[in-house]
């Protein structure tokens, strides 16, 4: 059976699109748009798939990520779909690709104007879990009354003693609207006023946000607290980079653990530059 | 002197049913008004009309604001009106839990007002948390804990806190001391009165107690179906009452 291209029909491609070129004009403003069921569950990119699909052209080449790997099941089965769906071409090289879509990271490597980076969000409302009602939220956006997003940080700092928010941490675009940046790690926070284009897709809550090339992006912190991109304190057992954000990995019962680039394409590459790491000074035992 | 809030002809209905008609009043700088009647007499409609959370059908309610002088609040647009609730004036719930986040800390609580008109520096809020969860008589080391696990009385204080952390002028106030323990009323008034003495604060108070009033107010208004029938000095009206209706109310306060 043929598909239309990339799966989705064109009146529906023409309204995400238009949804998008809102959300481009408005950075960070939430666009609510009409999400369509796609064949797979809801949590498992349903967002950023049909961003995906309305923005691909025959002549794109596709990279999905997953927590900065090319190789695990939502990157494999969303590149499996387009490839079926588009017969586009696509690649785990980030260089070549002109659309990722990623789940919960940005490359390490900066992204050109060339390319586009498709976010899959969870939940985009960065003030649902202060506010449930999403009439006063939307209401607190649009009076730019932001001051309960601080209440979470000034939470954090008086029961942890700094602010422990690592990931999905709040941002303010063009000193306009907070926004959520979906759940990647604030390592990334910084990375996000980059050249490329960066789309942002909600399938189930069923909203688009977009960030046009060099937004003004801004952490929200206290003045004597500011705001701290983090990561784990080794260097990637595999490649050596002591720069990448690095994963945890458990690799026996008796407490052994490695730490490795989430990239899983950049650690390739520096393998392939400088060769691997024979001794790993970084394994550590629990006490 | 200018009158700090001024009500003019307020009038709410509920589809045809009455909420409130006909109020007037003026409400001068560091005065307390008391507002009792029976359940459903619309004290608590005037109160929300007063206070923004209501739009009432007629009438207007003139607030003297700091910058521009008197400004009527029901014509303001939403944004100054929402700015104003939450620097300029301040709002008691009867039950702490709505006017409390539960699931934030006693000190995100009182922070809130605080980052809510742009305080960006966690030690300047932290202190001023502290010190008021002091002033009103919350042990420090409660700080960090959450109201849910305060008592009635603890929850009550700790809203009143959060509300006057900002140094309003006017304080809305919806039975404060409802649902609490008579000895736990008993403080809390004592607390309320020597606050509102301290910051000079203006203040309007809905209640069906009428020790509530006799001790705090100092002028108070009967309303019975949506009018007020009766006005004046708190111990004149509770003293001498002129209508039936105040007669029976004060009448009706039993004794021990």
């Amino acid at each position: 059976m043929d598909y239309n291209f990339a799966y989705l029909d064109e009146q529906t491609k023409r309204m995400i699109r238009r949804a998008i070129l809102k959300g481009l004009a408005i950075p960070g403003y939430q666009v609510p748009f009409s999400s369509r069921e796609m064949p797979m569950p809801y949590g498992w990119g349903t967002g950023g798939v049909q961003v995906s699909a309305s923005i691909l052209t025959p002549e794109d080449r596709l990279k999905v990520i997953d927590q900065g790997a090319d190789d695990t099941t939502n990157a494999v089965s969303i590149r499996k779909f387009f490839e079926k769906t588009a017969k586009i071409p696509t690649t785990e090289n980030t260089e070549e690709a002109t659309v990722i879509q990623t789940r919960h990271r940005i490359p390490e490597q900066p992204l050109m104007d060339s390319q586009i980076l498709v976010y899959q969000v969870p939940i985009p409302e960065p003030l649902r879990f202060l506010e449930p009602r999403e009439s006063e939220t939307r209401k607190m956006h649009a009076l730019q009354e932001y001051g309960l997003m601080h209440v979470k940080l000034y939470e954090d700092i008086s029961i942890n003693g700094a602010i422990a928010t690592s990931y999905a941490y709040p941002v303010k675009v063009e000193d306009r609207y907070v926004m959520d940046p979906s759940p990647i790690p604030k390592f990334d926070n910084p990375k996000m006023e980059m050249e490329a284009v960066q789309l942002f897709g909600a399938g189930r809550e069923q909203r688009i946000y977009a960030l046009p090339p060099f937004t003004k992006v801004r952490s929200l912190d206290f003045e004597d607290y500011p705001f701290e991109p983090s990561k784990a304190d080794y260097k990637c057992n595999l490649c050596g980079s002591d720069s990448s954000y690095l994963d945890e990995v458990i690799i026996d019962d008796k407490g052994g653990r490695m730490f490795v680039c989430s990239d899983t394409d950049y650690c390739q590459k520096m393998i392939a530059k400088h060769g691997e790491v024979s001794k790993p000074d970084n394994q550590r035992a629990l006490p | 002197m200018t009158p700090l809030l001024k009500v003019e002809n307020l009038k709410k209905n509920y589809g045809t049913q009455i909420g409130c008609s006909g109020i007037s009043f003026n409400l001068h700088p560091g005065e307390v008004m008391g507002i009792v009647g029976e359940s459903g007499s619309g004290k608590s409609t005037l109160l929300n009309c007063l206070a923004g959370h209501l739009q009432p059908d007629e009438g207007s309610v003139f607030y003297n604001t700091k910058t521009d002088g008197l400004v009527d609040t029901i014509l303001m647009n939403e944004p100054d009106r929402r700015m104003l609730g939450r620097t300029d004036w301040a709002f008691v719930h009867q039950n702490p839990r709505d006017g409390l986040r539960m699931s934030i800390s006693a000190g995100g609580n009182v922070g809130e007002r605080l980052m809510a008109v742009g305080e960006r520096h966690y030690g300047h809020i932290r202190e001023n948390a502290l010190s008021w969860i002091d002033q009103v008589e919350i042990s420090t080391d409660r700080i960090d804990d959450r109201p849910s696990t305060f008592s009635g009385g603890m929850q009550q204080r700790l809203q009143i806190a959060r509300n006057l952390v900002t140094g309003p002028r006017l304080v809305f106030m919806d039975e404060p001391t409802g649902g609490l323990d008579v000895s736990v009323q008993a403080r809390l008034l004592d607390l309320l009165r020597s606050l509102v003495i301290k910051m000079n604060l203006s203040a309007i108070i809905v209640t069906h107690d009428l020790a509530v009033v006799r001790l705090l107010a100092d002028r108070l208004m009967v309303m019975k179906s949506g009018h007020v029938i009766e006005s004046g000095l708190t111990d004149q009206v509770l003293d001498d009452p002129q209508h039936a209706y105040t007669q029976l109310l004060v009448s009706s306060v039993l004794q021990v």
